[in-house]
């Protein structure tokens, strides 16, 4: 049976919640988020998950090692707003057990 | 004004769809929607993506389903007011609607479907100061007619298809194209990327990369814009700008229609019919929301075909009817046409 692993978000409002997300349900961070209803609805994974619309912008917070950013990503990220060094898209990083412990901060909506 | 029985706020996949089960109904539908072509979030968003949870279809492309659905809602022949929002809705005293678009465009309705999407797409603005003064009077959001464009000097910003598209597009029309993206990748269909690549040889689009627009500058008009290149300014003239940075879906007008809103979306009865807290608007597909909703385009199909029964009863108090399967009554078009099984023949075999 896989563990859930743990994930630290800061919402936009600037609250911290620690959740359980789990390994084996093919989850995106984004996902996640809107499982734990921490964005509402309609403010994030406009696209359904594609890298096309960065909706799910958010911060890396610590220095869990994550996967390389894809090309989409990578062009997704040179469009939108509020980017910064530590951006990335939570539709493209997979729940898998190397990123338990990872803390992230949803970016403002835009 | 333009006279319908259900107007169809939203030509997504569950709005195309409703035509359909409208029409085996006899019921009349026009289309509004605020995107210059058909097809909603498939066409906007992914049109060259597989989708491949649409019952029957093991697979099927996003914008081939808006194909299939345009060509199974046709003999229906639905009216269409696009390039244009839906801004207010007035209920008459007999029950009817009158909808009217941010051009000012009329319709009179017996009842409205909203099938809106996630709203209505907006351009994604770029953070520059002022930009909104410069709205209409030089900056654009869309190419929604070239021909303001021909003979001028145009400048284009970002990096993804609709920016190499329209680049390359204007070439054409355009006394002067000059694209500028933060970065020197672009992301677009590799023909498109092959052919700027071509036009910026060819002279016929100028290209600044990696390079930001930073000011706007003209007194009543567009005038010049600054750029920021490797942290040097540089000003540029130009007639136009037009930055291209997506879409964004905004629940918009809709959102003051006094319709009861939960999480971004539009409360309906899902026990019966999929109509809204106003008698007569209904919402139907991934704008509306009920215990156990799920926003798939399967869903919408059901949703629209119950939200056309019902209308059928608003429409027609009393008037019997009882639902009909098109493999035995077949489907009889608005054009005259009828599509219906091929008959059994009752022959003897010597």
């Amino acid at each position: 049976m896989p563990q859930d692993i743990t994930l630290k978000i800061i919402d936009r409002d600037g609250v911290p919640h620690e959740v359980q997300a789990p390994t084996d349900m093919n989850m995106s961070i984004m996902e996640v988020i809107r499982a734990y209803e921490l964005a509402p609805e309609g403010t994030i994974g406009i696209c359904g998950g594609m890298a096309m619309c960065a909706s799910c912008q958010c911060y890396v917070l610590n220095d869990v090692p994550l996967p390389e950013k894809g090309a989409d990503e990578e062009a997704m990220l040179w469009e939108a707003l509020n980017v910064k060094e530590n951006s990335r898209l939570g539709c493209q990083i997979q729940i898998t057990d190397a990123i338990n412990g990872l803390e992230i901060e949803i970016a403002p909506e835009s | 004004m333009i006279e319908t029985d259900i107007l169809i706020i939203g030509a997504g996949p569950t709005g195309l769809f409703a035509v359909f089960e409208a029409g085996l109904l006899k019921l009349k539908c026009h289309i509004v929607d605020a995107l210059p072509q058909i097809g909603g979030q498939l066409s906007e968003l992914y049109p060259k993506k597989p989708i491949y949870d649409i019952p029957g279809f093991p697979e099927v492309l996003a914008g081939d389903l808006v194909d299939n659905l345009m060509e199974q809602i046709k003999q229906f022949q639905p009216g269409f007011t696009l390039n244009e929002t839906a801004e207010t809705i007035d209920k008459l005293a007999d029950g009817t609607f009158i909808v009217t678009t941010n051009k000012g465009t009329k319709h009179h309705a017996k009842a409205v479907a909203i099938a809106g999407g996630l709203g209505s797409f907006e351009p994604r603005k770029p953070l520059i100061d002022n930009i909104e003064f410069y709205e209409d009077k030089g900056v654009e959001y869309f190419v929604k007619d070239p021909e303001l464009f021909r003979n001028k000097k145009i400048i284009i910003a970002g990096g993804g298809d609709s920016a190499l598209d329209w680049s390359i597009f204007l070439a054409d029309v355009a006394s002067e194209v000059t694209l500028i993206h933060r970065r020197n990748e672009f992301r677009g269909a590799l023909d498109s990327v092959e052919k700027l690549q071509e036009y910026k040889k060819l002279g016929l689009v100028k290209l600044i990369t990696p390079a930001e627009v930073t000011a706007l500058h003209g007194e009543n008009h567009l005038s010049a814009i600054t750029i920021n290149k490797d942290g040097a300014s540089e000003k540029i003239e130009t007639d136009y700008f037009i930055p291209l940075f997506g879409l964004t879906p905004k629940l918009g007008s809709i959102a003051n229609w006094g319709l009861e809103i939960e999480k971004n979306a539009i409360k309906v009865n899902n026990a019966l019919d999929y109509q809204t807290n106003i008698d007569g608007i209904y919402a139907i597909g991934d704008v509306n929301i009920y215990p156990g909703k799920l926003k798939l385009i399967l869903c919408g199909f059901h949703e629209a075909t119950l939200m056309c029964q019902s209308v059928y009863q608003r429409i027609n108090p009393g008037k019997k009817y009882v639902l009909k399967y098109t493999t035995v009554s077949g489907v009889d078009g608005f054009d005259g046409t009828r599509k219906e099984a091929e008959k059994a023949v009752v022959k003897s075999i010597e």
